[in-house]
């Protein structure tokens, strides 16, 4: 669709929300489904492919033993990386990751590392040598709203399927051999909201995005935590709006977890 | 952001007699000095020195919006880049913009989008560039504080001024504007916020930490309290560079008449 049918269909997106509807007929807060695949590859440590209404993502884990930051020796580290792949979406091109997808990786990053869900001091191998590197890869399959949450999902499902590769002497993984599994001491999980016009609303679809004037991702953990915020778009928050979003945030949260990561 | 040093000595953050590691209450920001048109080349420039960060912003335009298949018929873009002088952190940094700058570049110029009519000045582009030359947290508000000065300096009509502001929570207690060394608090918790004082709006939003859904209905309310403390010093260097005799340099006063002007 070109931008202007785009235009066209915010304006129409908008409509809708005033009359108190959403376009796909979705109540304000409803998610769309949720479908989890697994064993998508053989070669990663943990995968998982999720589809969040017509929105394809999968997140794959590779365990590499590596080397620590030298200010904190004795722990591992994770690295998240976001790919918008080019068959995903018409205006998705292939080359070097630019702001959304960095922005993208970067918020799934830290609702993961923030909630302090893995203990990155058990991923130490030898103090001041080598740690475990786990490094979720995400790559967008097909782009139709709403990539934060699906992204922080895949990722989480695929961390809690992760089995941490057995080393030999030489500090190399020794194929189809495995030392157990990565533990999670949380479930981070996103809820995304977008604001058009004065309507809030959660997941949203590739219209509502096109529409909206602000976004935003709040990551919470079953405990009761936050463990991320991020803002987006050229919109604002009232401080209300900001707070409600919070609490159907855990709503949310709750449900999703239970649903799909149990 | 906020890094965790993984060390396990104690600190205490907020002592009994209320004050931080550099004597501030737990509510006090660090000194905040906001200069107006320092740099002469540009169509609005400001400079911002925030406890130790210090920060010049430059604004271009609205200008041609090049490359032309950028611009958009409706609007001005806002096209903001934050960056970090090689020196301005304790290690050197890479000058090669990190993903860390792109990110914050990315919620920053989509913040100050909210406070500018672009639809006054279609397919032109308007250019931001904040560059930091010291840094010890709390970087990213600074310069968007430093940076709508300097959209005003440039004389771009605004709905009103982005104020920034840090809040969080170290060793337990929430805390405005966090610096460094409570930013590595094993507990930390950062908040960068950017609001709208005057319209009372949130544009600029990130977290990251643990905290409580209470915590950060408190943190939010330190945050409006306090900025406006900023959005005053924002004013008062205006003020210091436009105000002439007769003229109140009332913003309030401009930035109504400037809405009223405008057919959305």
């Amino acid at each position: 669709m070109s931008q202007i049918l785009w235009n066209l269909s915010a304006d129409k997106v908008l409509a809708t929300l005033r009359e108190g509807k959403r376009s796909d007929g979705r109540k304000f807060d409803e998610y769309r489904p949720v479908q989890v695949i697994k064993n998508v590859s053989e070669n990663a440590d943990g995968i998982c492919r999720i589809k969040l209404g017509q929105t394809d993502v999968v997140a794959g884990i590779k365990m590499i033993p590596g080397e620590p930051f030298p200010d904190t020796p004795d722990a591992g580290t994770i690295s998240v990386g976001a790919e918008l792949l080019a068959l995903a979406d018409p205006t998705f091109e292939a080359g070097p990751p630019r702001e959304g997808s960095i922005e993208l990786s970067r918020v799934v990053d830290r609702g993961i590392r923030e909630s302090n869900c893995l203990d990155f001091k058990s991923l130490c191998i030898r103090e001041g040598e080598l740690v475990w590197v786990v490094f979720i890869d995400i790559y967008v399959l097909n782009f139709d709203g709403n990539l934060f949450d699906a992204c922080a999902l895949a990722a989480l499902i695929a961390l809690q399927d992760t089995k941490i590769p057995k080393l030999d002497d030489k500090d190399k993984p020794v194929k189809g051999e495995f030392a157990g599994k990565l533990k999670l001491a949380r479930k981070p999980v996103m809820c995304t909201f977008v604001k058009v016009g004065n309507s809030v609303v959660v997941d949203p679809s590739l219209a509502e995005e096109k529409a909206l004037d602000a976004r935003f991702s709040v990551t919470t953990t079953e405990d009761d935590f936050i463990s991320a915020f991020q803002k987006g778009g050229e919109g604002a928050f009232s401080p209300e709006e900001i707070n409600k979003c919070v609490a159907l945030a855990f709503k949310k949260g709750k449900e999703l977890r239970k649903q799909y990561c149990e | 952001m906020a890094k965790k040093t993984g060390s396990e000595e104690t600190v205490t953050y907020v002592d009994k007699s209320g004050k931080r590691l550099d004597g501030r209450k737990a509510d006090e920001l660090r000194k905040i000095k906001v200069e107006v048109g320092v740099i002469p080349r540009a169509d609005g420039s400001a400079y911002v020195e925030w406890g130790q960060n210090k920060v010049l912003a430059s604004v271009y335009g609205p200008r041609e919006c090049l490359p032309k298949h950028l611009a958009n018929p409706y609007k001005a873009i806002v096209r903001y880049t934050y960056r970090m002088a090689a020196f301005s952190v304790p290690d050197r940094k890479n000058p090669k913009p990190g993903r860390r700058e792109i990110e914050i570049s990315k919620v920053s110029g989509e913040a100050l989008a909210r406070a500018i009519f672009l639809e006054r000045f279609p397919n032109t582009a308007i250019d931001v560039d904040v560059e930091i030359l010291d840094s010890n947290a709390g970087t990213r508000v600074a310069a968007l504080t430093a940076a709508s000065v300097a959209l005003a300096d440039a004389g771009i009509p605004m709905r009103d001024l982005v104020a920034g502001i840090g809040v969080g929570k170290a060793g337990g207690h929430l805390l405005v504007d966090l610096n460094k060394a409570e930013e590595d608090a094993p507990d930390a918790v950062d908040i960068p916020m950017a609001i709208l004082p005057n319209l009372g709006e949130v544009v600029l939003l990130q977290l990251d930490g643990l905290m409580t859904q209470k915590e950060w209905e408190e943190s939010q309310k330190l945050a409006f309290q306090h900025v406006k403390k900023v959005y005053e010093l924002q004013k008062e260097a205006l003020k210091k560079k436009y105000a002439v005799e007769g003229n109140s340099g009332d913003m309030e006063a401009g930035a109504r008449a400037a809405e009223e002007g405008v057919v959305e």
